[in-house]
């Protein structure tokens, strides 16, 4: 290595001193969006997948089609927990819902749409929480929470409006724990393994998981 | 190589229609109005009127029969299983027909299940029908010119939409691959994971190349961007805006008039 | 801002000034560049060079002002483009990348050309007068709505200058533009960029491995060392002479220096084994489209079939169908008795850990392979579907990662290893299960010199030692230097191809 002083050898920031930059890059915006078009997909093969459960389950124990909202919330999370800028998980969310919308795939039509914001909302909220600073494995759990909540209650008022309180109740604890295990914990678990491929480099939440090579 | 490709303007696959050439920000615009005011009440009147409504106008809208019920299939599984949850335990009202555990058929049951399947119909269908002929590069110019939504994020979104193709091919290689590394006989739930992050790290590391390419063309600059193709919204626009509404507010005043209105909210 | 409208000296070349200026990535502790110090001209044409992490494409990244922002890296020194900061001359730069999928933004090529327009705020008339005179400046006569996901790669690259050029850009950047195109899309894109210089005055620049492409194109020769700085700075003819023997360890294709193959040595067999046979094959891709038919074709060991042909022609369908992985369309393809050793059916029919030791592929991407998360397991993934031993798959996965130079990487995410070295782990991981006949789909893809002449010299080792090679290439020295049997699809008749004895 060429011996200039000017050229130190030790990597340069640590975490606590990288000064956090909120405005969304090029690299931000069409990241999330890749994140938010592949979670469409896979909403739309979920979609076509749960539907005949979900009517398969109805009759076993009520409200527990909830189980099955996580495969629906893990955009805003993974989002979220990628970019790390505000809006991130709004974002992804939405534009997942819209993808899942135009190419056909379900079967609320528009509403999609609102639930998509609800949902992104769910979790941006919780990251909004933490100031946009904190994206540990509890942070990501809450945020999938979130979505669950918001979720809950989007979907008992446009499509389950003459539900008994029961079946509220039930449906809300069924999207929570699926939110939490799969958008939250596997969002999160996705998040690791990616930054360890490298292909997160771009972002603070790659650098952050690898140390300095 | 000189191909002269067919009208590119939409998909090779897509129906062509009188809707084709509207204004994408309309069509959401029209169903996303009608769905609002449907879904302010469960009553089977309101959403009986608006499909009856919409039923005409799917008519003139160009579809063979084969092509609607083949795109529309998830509606239609979607309104019964939606009407089979709400008829088990929807809110009690009047006699209770059968009871088991927490299921409880009532009559107010089955009329908030039919209502609901009515609902799910009349907002589903017409979203479908106008939402297959949208092109998205249409869309994103609508979102950005005439709804005003920041341009960065509608041509990122349209960027990373276009990669879609791509997702494909390369999901189709990540299945040979595994095939040929010896994987492919068992375990098909770890597999699909395996693949889906694959295919998760493929497509971030083309975003992140897609990016820089954007970039170098300028994107993202704090210059004040121009747009190459004109969105227009007009008079055809405001009138597909129009019956949505008006088919929204008939729906409403007959259910109102005949007395059942049911405020969701109530 | 006030918005830009069509420049009245558009295409004016700038220089470019580099003071001690060196680069690196946040979270690295090595500089990716470190104390350059050059000038560039104003309409000069040059070509860079240099072993790969000397920080070529960091240079040409800066340039284009695209290397991201403060968090994602610190500079020292200073760079200068035009005299001002590269951030802040977006538009009077334009870059080509080395990925032609990656660089498509829009699904329609009159679109995509105007994009670069619009972010820079033309006005709507001047952006499609410019998108016209663009697409006719590289020769890509095709209707504006044609859609891009239809276009070949060279076609696909001539897409992308156009975009670039397009914005009227003062310095023009080419990024190994060439390096994933056979050589048709070659010949398309040098042709572009000779007629682009020949009627603008834009600064030029570009890296390549293969040097004779661009060596009539340049003035000028530049090789950045790798260990900071520059290294030689010249004529063509100069340095090239001069830095030879070191160009060409770094992995540049010199002209005039030959690949020095190493030595061939055949092992004695008195009749080869036959492995498989195609029977009147017809393949195709995507069910009811056949590419090509009549195919028959035999594979002994030991020997190597290449099967070239132009785009399009289905060769990579046919290498995926010979290696079982892709059902034929018509026709059948029988594996020999002692190559199918116990397997029932025709490979199709085999089930994937019988492919292991029977038959290993080898994809045209390297990443659509990999499937651990570090480099030893990777390799050890073949083994352990055939349940070995551990002792067994430690010293086989030993012994790959010493044949491959891949050690030093053994506990490295396979994700983020160089092309080359990928390229290696991806044929490693095919011949930990010891199989009698390999199939590669363009093995030395994107590669430069080095990696080429590992890779030949270990498919020449595995030859002579019995195995068999099908490869599919459109790389002539390749073909030249591996081949016993050239295949060749004819692309657009339908009959059967005739084979050629090499």
């Amino acid at each position: 290595m060429h011996a200039t002083p000017t050229l130190s050898t030790s990597p340069i920031r640590s975490k606590s001193q990288a000064p956090r930059n909120f405005r969304w890059r090029v690299v931000d915006i069409v990241v999330a969006s890749i994140i938010g078009v592949a979670s469409g997909l896979i909403f739309v093969l979920w979609n076509q997948a749960s539907n005949p459960l979900g009517g398969l389950l109805t009759p076993i124990l009520p409200g527990l089609q909830g189980l099955l909202g996580g495969g629906w919330l893990f955009a805003g999370v993974l989002g979220g927990l990628i970019i790390r800028k505000p809006g991130a998980a709004l974002y992804t969310e939405l534009l997942a819902a819209l993808v899942s919308t135009l190419i056909g795939g379900n079967a609320w039509g528009p509403l999609v749409l609102v639930s998509g914001l609800t949902q992104g909302l769910g979790a941006e909220l919780v990251f909004a929480l933490f100031l946009y600073g904190n994206y540990r494995a509890y942070v990501a759990l809450l945020a999938g929470a979130g979505a669950g909540i918001a979720l809950t209650i989007t979907d008992l008022l446009l499509w389950y409006p003459g539900a008994s309180a029961s079946f509220a109740g039930i449906y809300l604890a069924a999207s929570i724990i699926s939110g939490v295990i799969v958008a939250g914990l596997l969002s999160w678990l996705a998040l690791r393994g990616l930054a360890r491929t490298g292909a997160l480099s771009r972002f603070a939440s790659g650098r952050d998981t690898r140390a300095a090579v | 190589m000189t191909l002269v490709a067919p009208d590119g303007r939409r998909a090779n696959h897509e129906p062509r229609s009188a809707l084709s050439h509207l204004n994408p920000v309309a069509k959401l615009g029209a169903s996303l109005v009608l769905a609002l005011v449907l879904v302010l009440t469960i009553d089977w009147v309101s959403a009986g009127v608006a499909l009856a409504c919409e039923t005409v106008l799917f008519f003139w809208a160009g579809l063979t029969l084969r092509v609607f019920f083949l795109r529309t299939a998830l509606v239609w599984i979607a309104a019964p299983a939606a009407g089979l949850t709400t008829l088990l335990y929807g809110q009690a009202a009047g006699t209770v027909h059968w009871s088991f555990g927490l299921v409880l058929v009532t009559d107010g049951s089955i009329e908030l299940a039919v209502a609901t399947v009515l609902r799910v119909l009349a907002i589903g269908l017409p979203a479908v029908v106008l939402f297959i002929t949208i092109d998205p590069t249409d869309l994103a110019d609508g979102l950005g010119q005439v709804v005003r939504l920041p341009a960065r994020f509608v041509l990122g979104g349209l960027a990373g939409l276009r990669m879609v193709g791509l997702f494909l091919d390369d999901w189709r290689a990540l299945e040979l691959a595994r095939r040929a590394r010896g994987i492919g006989d068992s375990g098909a739930i770890r597999r699909f994971a395996n693949q889906a992050f694959a295919l998760l790290v493929l497509s971030i590391r083309r975003g992140s190349k897609l990016a820089t390419a954007m970039e170098a063309r300028g994107f993202g600059a704090p210059l004040e961007r121009t747009w190459a193709r004109e969105s227009v919204f007009g008079a055809r626009e405001y009138a597909l805006m129009g019956i949505g509404l008006a088919i929204a507010l008939l729906s409403a005043t007959v259910s109102v008039a005949t007395g059942s209105w049911n405020f969701v909210l109530a | 801002m006030p918005t830009r409208s069509a420049t009245p000296s558009p295409d004016a070349g700038v220089s470019i000034d580099a003071r001690s200026w060196g680069w690196r990535h946040s979270g690295r502790r090595a500089w990716a560049v470190s104390d350059l110090n050059l000038r560039i001209e104003p309409g000069e044409r040059v070509l860079l060079l240099g072993a790969s992490g000397s920080g070529k494409s960091t240079l040409v990244h800066a340039l284009a002002g695209v290397l991201g922002g403060d968090e994602e890296g610190e500079y020292t020194g200073q760079l200068r483009v035009d005299g001002r900061d590269p951030r802040q001359a977006r538009g009077r730069v334009g870059l080509l990348l080395q990925d032609p999928d990656s660089q498509v933004i829009l699904a329609r090529v009159g679109d995509d050309v105007a994009f670069g327009c619009e972010n820079l705020g033309v006005p709507r008339a001047e952006i499609w007068r410019r998108v016209d005179a663009s697409l006719r400046m590289v020769g890509l006569n095709l209707p504006l709505n044609h859609p891009t996901s239809a276009l070949s790669g060279g076609q696909k690259q001539r897409l992308a200058l156009a975009g670039v050029l397009a914005m009227r850009p003062g310095l023009l950047l080419l990024d190994e533009p060439t390096a994933n195109l056979d050589p048709e899309g070659v010949r398309d894109v040098r042709g572009s960029v000779a007629r682009v210089l020949d009627q603008s005055d834009a600064t030029f620049l570009v890296i390549e491995h293969r040097v004779s492409i661009w060596q009539d194109l340049v003035n000028r020769v530049i090789v950045l060392d790798r260990d900071g700085g520059v290294l030689a700075d010249g004529t063509p003819v100069d340095v090239l002479a001069r830095q030879r023997e070191h160009l060409a360890e770094s992995g540049v294709w010199v002209p005039g220096v030959p690949p020095l193959l190493p030595e061939r040595r055949r092992g004695a067999t008195s009749t080869p084994q036959p492995l498989l046979r195609a029977e009147s094959l017809s393949i195709a891709r995507v069910p009811g489209r056949v590419v090509a038919s009549g195919i028959d074709l035999q594979i002994v060991a030991g020997a190597a079939v290449a099967i070239t042909g132009p785009n399009g022609a289905g060769k990579s369908t046919l290498a995926l169908t010979l290696a079982g992985l892709n059902q034929p369309a018509a026709g059948r393809v029988i594996a020999g008795r002692a190559f199918a050793n116990g397997a029932a059916g025709d490979p199709i029919r085999w089930k994937s850990r019988d492919l292991l030791t029977r038959i290993g592929t080898v994809f045209q991407d390297p990443e659509h392979q990999l499937i651990a998360a570090t480099v030893r397991a990777e390799l050890a993934v073949g083994p352990r579907a055939l349940r070995l031993t551990d002792a067994v798959i430690t010293s086989r996965v030993d012994e790959l990662l010493g044949r491959l130079r891949l050690d030093h990487l053994a506990d490295a995410h396979p994700f983020t290893l160089s092309g080359g070295e990928k390229r290696r782990l991806s044929v490693g991981t095919v011949l930990a299960t010891r199989p009698g006949l390999l199939v590669l789909d363009e093995p030395t893809f994107g590669q430069d010199f080095r990696t080429w002449r590992e890779i030949v010299r270990l498919l020449g080792e595995l030859i002579d030692g019995g195995t068999a090679v099908v490869a599919v290439s459109h790389d002539t020295d390749f073909v030249a230097a591996l081949a016993d049997v050239e295949y060749r699809l004819p692309g657009t008749e339908r009959s059967a191809a005739p084979v050629f004895d090499r």
